[in-house]
C-alpha cells in the first residue's frame, strides 16, 4: 500500500521544524529515520497532513564527549550508532543493544532518537537508556529542557515530549570499566524481542559493587529491575549469586499477553533472561 | 508534486514526485528500473534493498523525496560495461537462487555486508543477510554465495557507474 497524501517538509534547522510543528499541531507528524512511520504510513494508521522530515538537520547528527557524558544527536542512525568508539568505551551497553536492532538496513536508516521517541515497548533502546540513566534533551520553542529517563517513558508508545517539541540529543552519563551486554529472546530473526534484558556492572575483585538492569517488554513502558539491582550489590559475580538476583527480575511488573507468550511465560522468561544478561555483562 | 534530483546508477535524473511516493515506486514505475522487486508490505523482506550513497536501505520503506541530491545503486546498476560484479557473478555459479525474486535484493545486501565485513564468518553472514527473507528457503546456497564472493573479488567492491562516469541522460 502508499500512504494517503502529505505535504512535506524538509528544514534544514531545529528552529524551522519547531515553527512548522506549531503553525501545524495535531496534523503534523515529525520523522526521523521513517523506519517504524513509514510502514505506519503505509497500512494507513495514520494520515498526516504534512511531515516534517528532520533527515536534512545535520545539527542533530553525531556522537561527541561531553565531559560526564557522551551525546547522541537524535538523528544519528543506529550503525553509527553502533560502532561508535566513545559509546563503546564509555557506555558500552548502548552499542550491544544496537548491534541487534532489526536488521542491517534499518540501522542504515533508522535513528536513535526516532526510536525512542517513538517508543514502543518492544524498542530495543529504551531498557539500556534507562538502565544508564539517560537525560533526555527536548527542544521547544521556548528554549529547550532535560527529562530523566525515568520520566522519559510515560505509557505504550507515549514519551515526555510535547506535541510542539523535538528530541533533540541524549545524553547517556559515562560509565566506564562497566560490563555490559543486551540479551535478546527472540522467536526468528529480525523480530521484536518477546522480552530482552539489559545489563550493566561493575565488578570490582569479583564483587559486584554496582548493576543497571533494565527490561524491554515487560510492561507498557521500559522498566528497572531495581529489585535486581539491589540483590546484585556487593554479591560475587557468580553463577548461583546471580541466579538468585534474577530470580526477582519480573518484581513489579505488568508484562503483556500475545501470540508470543503470555504475562506469566514472560515473568519466568525476565529471569532467565535477566541471568543470563547480568552474568554476561559480568564476563563470568 | 515536489522536484528532486538524484543520481540513479550512474545517470542524474530529475523528475516530480508526490510527497508519498516511495522510493522504490519512483524506481519501478517512474524510472522503469523493474529490476528492483517488491516483496512485502511491512519492510520485513528486504527484496527491495539498494543502496543510498553507497550504503545499503530498503527502498520501500523511504520516500523519494528522501533521496533527494542523493546517489541510488539498484541491482540494475551493479554490473560494469557488461561484466557482472562478483557477487552477482558468485550467485550465479553457486546458485544461490531457487525462484529468484529474493535475489536482487539479496545480492545489494551481500554487497553492503562483504563492504563491511570483507571475510565474514557463515554466522556473520547468515545476521548480515537477517534482514532479507528467502520464501524458497533457499539460504544454504545463498551463504555459500556470499563466501564464493569474498574469495573472488567480491570483498570491498561497491560496483556500478559513479556520476562522473556516465553522461546525464
Amino acid at each position: 500500500m502508499i500512504p494517503t497524501q502529505f505535504d512535506y517538509l524538509a528544514p534544514t534547522t531545529v528552529e524551522e521544524a519547531l515553527a512548522a510543528l506549531a503553525e501545524h499541531g495535531d496534523d503534523a507528524k515529525i520523522m526521523a529515520g521513517g523506519q517504524s512511520l513509514l510502514p505506519v504510513l503505509r497500512m494507513r494508521l495514520n494520515a498526516p497532513e504534512l511531515v516534517i522530515d528532520l533527515g536534512r538537520i545535520e545539527a542533530l547528527r553525531g556522537v561527541r564527549d561531553d565531559g560526564d557524558a557522551v551525546v547522541i544527536g537524535a538523528m544519528t542512525p543506529h550503525a553509527a550508532v553502533g560502532k561508535d568508539p566513545l559509546l563503546a568505551e564509555h557506555a558500552a551497553l548502548i552499542p550491544k543493544a544496537v548491534e541487534h536492532l532489526a536488521d542491517a538496513q534499518i540501522r542504515h536508516r533508522g535513528t536513535f532518537g526516532g526510536a525512542l521517541a517513538h517508543a514502543d515497548p518492544a524498542g530495543d533502546l529504551g531498557a539500556p537508556a534507562l538502565a544508564l540513566g539517560a537525560q533526555f534533551v527536548i527542544a521547544g520553542r521556548g528554549g529547550t529542557r532535560t527529562v530523566a529517563a525515568d520520566d522519559f517513558f510515560v505509557d505504550l508508545f507515549e514519551t515526555a515530549i510535547g506535541e510542539d517539541e523535538i528530541l533533540t540529543e541524549v545524553r547517556i552519563p559515562k560509565h566506564t570499566g562497566w560490563g555490559a551486554h543486551y540479551e535478546k529472546f527472540v522467536r526468528v530473526a529480525h523480530q521484536w524481542p518477546i522480552v530482552a534484558v539489559a545489563a550493566a556492572v561493575r565488578v570490582e575483585g569479583g564483587t559486584i559493587a554496582e548493576a543497571r538492569v533494565g527490561l524491554t517488554n515487560m510492561g507498557n513502558t521500559p522498566l528497572r529491575a531495581r529489585a535486581v539491582e539491589e540483590a546484585l550489590v556487593g554479591q560475587p559475580a557468580s553463577e548461583d549469586a546471580v541466579r538468585a538476583a534474577a530470580a526477582r527480575a519480573a518484581d513489579g511488573t505488568s508484562p503483556p499477553s500475545d501470540l508470543n507468550g503470555d504475562a506469566d511465560y514472560r515473568r519466568h522468561l525476565a529471569t532467565v533472561v535477566t541471568r543470563r544478561a547480568v552474568l554476561a555483562a559480568a564476563g563470568a | 508534486m515536489t522536484r528532486i534530483n538524484l543520481t540513479v546508477d550512474g545517470a542524474r535524473v530529475s523528475d516530480d514526485v508526490e510527497p508519498r511516493t516511495l522510493l522504490v515506486h519512483y524506481l519501478r514505475e517512474q524510472l522503469g528500473k523493474t529490476g528492483t522487486v517488491i516483496g512485502c508490505d511491512t519492510s520485513n523482506c528486504g527484496a527491495c534493498t539498494v543502496h543510498l550513497d553507497g550504503t545499503s536501505v530498503k527502498s520501500c520503506n523511504m520516500l523519494a523525496v528522501q533521496a533527494d541530491g542523493h546517489e541510488v545503486t539498484t541491482i540494475e546498476g551493479l554490473a560494469t560495461d557488461g561484466e557482472l560484479h562478483p557477487v552477482q557473478e558468485a550467485f550465479r555459479e553457486c546458485h544461490g537462487l531457487q525462484c529468484g525474486y529474493c535475489t536482487p535484493g539479496m545480492i545489494m545486501q551481500s554487497v553492503d555486508l562483504l563492504k563491511e565485513n570483507p571475510h565474514p564468518s557463515e554466522e556473520e553472514i547468515r545476521l548480515g543477510l537477517e534482514g532479507n527473507l528467502c520464501r524458497c528457503t533457499g539460504y544454504h546456497n545463498i551463504v555459500k554465495a556470499v563466501q564464493h564472493a569474498a574469495e573472488h573479488g567480491g570483498a570491498g567492491q561497491s560496483g556500478g557507474k559513479h556520476a562522473a562516469e556516465v553522461p546525464a541522460s
